[in-house]
This record gives structure tokens, sequence and C-alpha cells, in this order.
């Protein structure tokens, strides 16, 4: 048991459990943000809760940074080593004859995805960080009265280079996503009777979620 | 057929190696991909050149001798065959052809095309085998019930022969698909139950220390295998790997 993450097998395993842990999270992040298109109230409401409520910001959201950052410093470690196993290239490689552009390419899309989260936590994240934890308002209220979150989410999708980024952002998601859905199952030993139905869910998913998000920014960017 | 040959020449394993360029003419489109290999080397040999060195041994597709990475792909572009069953009638005249060694840091180049693949061997060793004492007490096989669909899943695991196609194939130069073919062939069977536990273990810490790299599920070890070795056995070695590593 000791071994098991230094093992190949317990590597990937451990990187399946955070991208399906991270897969959740996105969900959940877009069921949230959908709100914001058919009730700015709704979303307000649903962004209150999830920005003050004790269990998600002292034990979700660590448990999250950390798979996120877990995830990224793992895909950077299995693709050094990966890389190492093979020191002369090939002078010819067919590589699209068996295998699809995304899975040859995760760690150009992760990283793509990277840039995109710290672009993301400059946006939302550093500065709610900053009113909640730094000036010390836990209201999520405006000077007006009315709750801060909807305004602030329509406001960052007024930049055009903004919304463009997210858009470039979440195809890259959605490439990542095409691969990386089956590939954290077969990871964790599922192949079975159902992999068949999971790899047409897993299209839905991969680009439903990031489509969505795209929806999301243009959207607000189109209606303010 | 007349075709333009970009083959892999290296003198020793210390040599650093090249393409070297060969024109080819009058081949048969009906030859196996080594006989055209061995026209080549008539020629060089007539020359007084030295030939290419390549592995081949029953050039019928079951000895897993052949290696060739052709065109960029293991085994050439035909699926389901090995080097030795792939015919020129899958090329054009005046087409230019890429012949290279398996590529990885686990399968090191002894001389031209022709690689070291011991590393399986030594996976295997590691684990692949079951103890049945042979002194007259065996039981008949056929004692045993065994699930029609566990039964044609072991053999279908058993079909592969350890040729390293997985390897060259694979972005990674992973060796997930050899060993976890050799890992179901047995974990699908009773036989393979007693020693289930140190089996996957073993073998999965040998091929790590090998130097084979890391499985991301790309899928192209299955398409190029000559044998059709399933992805279904990695996931199952994974299980199988897991639960060892619980009760270890």
């Amino acid at each position: 048991m000791s071994g098991i993450l230094n093992s190949s097998i317990g590597r990937k395993f451990a990187m399946a459990l955070s991208a399906l842990f991270l897969m959740f999270f996105l969900l959940q992040h877009f069921a949230i943000n959908i709100l914001s298109v058919f009730s700015p109230d709704a979303f307000n409401e649903a962004s209150h809760f999830m920005g003050t409520f004790w269990a998600v910001q002292y034990l979700l959201q660590p448990i999250l940074i950390l798979g996120v950052l877990f995830h990224f410093v793992m895909g950077f470690v299995l693709e050094i080593k990966n890389n190492k196993a093979r020191q002369i290239s090939y002078a010819k490689n067919n590589g699209g004859a068996n295998s699809s552009w995304m899975s040859r390419n995760m760690i150009w899309s992760g990283l793509a995805i990277l840039a995109f989260i710290v672009l993301h936590f400059i946006d939302f994240w550093i500065p709610e960080l900053n009113v909640k934890y730094i000036d010390g308002d836990m209201s999520g209220l405006l000077p007006n009265g009315g709750y801060r979150y909807y305004e602030e989410l329509t406001h960052k999708f007024v930049n055009p280079l903004r919304v463009g980024a997210y858009v470039l952002a979440f195809i890259f998601l959605a490439l990542h996503l095409l691969h990386g859905f089956n590939s954290a199952f077969q990871s964790v030993g599922a192949n079975n009777k159902y992999t068949n139905g999971l790899k047409g869910f897993s299209k839905i998913y991969a680009i439903g979620v990031p489509l969505g998000f795209i929806f999301i920014a243009l959207f607000h960017h189109f209606n303010h | 057929m007349n075709l333009t040959l970009k083959i892999w020449r290296q003198k020793d394993a210390n040599d650093k190696g090249k393409i070297v360029d060969y024109k080819i003419n009058d081949i048969s489109p009906d030859m196996s991909f080594l006989e055209m290999l061995d026209v080549l080397n008539s020629e060089l040999i007539t020359k007084g050149d030295e030939p290419v060195a390549f592995d081949h041994d029953c050039r019928e597709g079951i000895c897993g001798s052949c290696s060739l990475y052709i065109n960029g792909e293991a085994h050439g572009p035909d699926r389901l065959v090995t080097t030795c069953q792939l015919h020129m009638r899958k090329f054009k005249d005046g087409d230019t052809i890429f012949i290279e060694p398996f590529r990885a840091k686990a399968f090191p180049v002894i001389k031209d095309l022709v690689v070291d693949r011991t590393a399986f061997d030594r996976v295997q060793h590691a684990g692949g085998f079951i103890s049945v004492n042979t002194s007259g007490n065996t039981q008949d096989a056929n004692s045993i019930p065994i699930e029609k669909v566990n039964a044609d899943k072991a053999f279908d695991a058993a079909t592969c022969i350890g040729c390293g196609a997985c390897v060259a194939s694979c972005k990674n130069s992973s060796a997930m698909l050899f060993v976890s073919a050799k890992v179901s062939q047995f974990a699908l069977l009773p036989q393979g139950q007693v020693e289930a536990t140190d089996r996957v273990l073993n073998m999965v810490n040998q091929m790590d220390e090998e130097g084979f790299g890391n499985c991301t599920n790309t899928g192209a070890c299955e398409v190029e295998c000559p044998k059709g070795i399933s992805l279904e056995n990695i996931a199952r070695m994974n299980r199988e790997f897991l639960t060892a590593s619980l009760k270890g």
C-alpha cells in the first residue's frame, strides 16, 4: 500500500481520481453559473451560499485547490517521466493513424487550461478572497443593498478580449475532456459492458459543459 | 514497384546511427515486407556492403520476432498483422518508406533495426507463470469448470506474442498492454488465483524498473497490436494491482 504512488498504475489511479473530482466540481460550477442566464436572483443566492457556507469555504475549497494543484503537478511529473522513456524520437511517426489528437496532446490542452485558471483566479477568486478575508465583508452585498455576485459576473464579460480568452480556454477544456473523461474511468479499472455507453455520455459532457460555459460568457457579453 | 527506402542504420549499440536512403526496383506487390528487405540485402551483399540487420524468425505472425516501425507505425500500415505478414501491395509504386527500429529506452538498439526486448522477458520472469507441481499429481485442466466468457478472454490475452508493438506505438513507451495481457491470462483463470497478488505487484514493479513509460490511455497500442489485445486487459490489470496493493 505504501508504495502505491511510486508505481505507474498508482500514479495514474491518483491522476484519475483527481480528474473525476475536478469533473464533478466543473459540473457543479456550471450548474450555478447557468442560473445567471435565467435568474440573477437565483444566481446570487447560490453564489452567496457557496461563498459563505463554512463546509464549502473551509472544507471543500481547500480540497478543490489541492485537487487542482495535484492534477497539474502530477501531469507534469508524468509528462517528464514519459519523455524519458523514449530518448530518441522516430524520424517518421504517424500518431494520427492510431490515436486521437486530444489523447496525444493532453499536456498542451492542460497548459492552456492552467493559463486560464490563473486568469480566472485573478478575475474572480482573488478579488473574492480580498473582499471576504481582507476587508472582512461577508455580507455579499453592494452599497445599494443588492447582492454583488451577478453584477461582478456581468461586469467581467464586458471586455471582448476577456470573453475571447474564456471562449478559447473552454475549447481547450473540451479537447482535454474529450480524452480525459473516458481515460479517468479506464485508469480506475472501469472497462466493461457500460464502457460504450460511458463513451457516449463523455462526449455529451466534454462538449456540452464547455459549450455551456461559452454560452454564458457570450450571453452576458452581448446582453450587457 | 520501384521504391525509396529510408532505413535506420546503426553499427552497434554505441553508434549514433542515422537514416540511410536506398533505391530498390522491381519489387513484386505479392512479396512480404521482409522478402523485400531480403532482396535489398542480397543487392547490398553483392555490392560488398553491410546488409541491414533486422529481427525475424517464423515469418507467419506467431513468434513476435519481427519488429519494424514502418512509415510511422509499428508493423506498418496494415491492421492485425506483424511485419512478416505485411505485403508490398499495401504500398504504391514510387513510395518512400521509412523503416526504423522500435524506439524505447527499455528497448535499446543492438544493430540497425534490431532491438533488445529482453525487458519483456524479465517482466515475464517476475510473475508471468503459475507454480504447479508436475511430479505426477497434475490435475486434469478440464476437471475445473471455467465460464466460457472468461476462458475466451484468457485465451485472447494469451495470444499476445510479446512483439513490443504496443511499446513502440505508445507515445510514452508504455508496456501496459503487454504486461496486462500476461496478467490477465492468469487472472481470469482459477489456476492463476493462488499467486495473483504477488504476480501483478511483481510484474508491474519490474515493468516500472525497466524504464517503460506511464499509460495515458491513448489506445494506440490496441490499434497497432497485431493480435488485437484489448485495452480491457489494462483496466483489469489496474484493478488487480490496486486490489493487490491494498492487500499487500
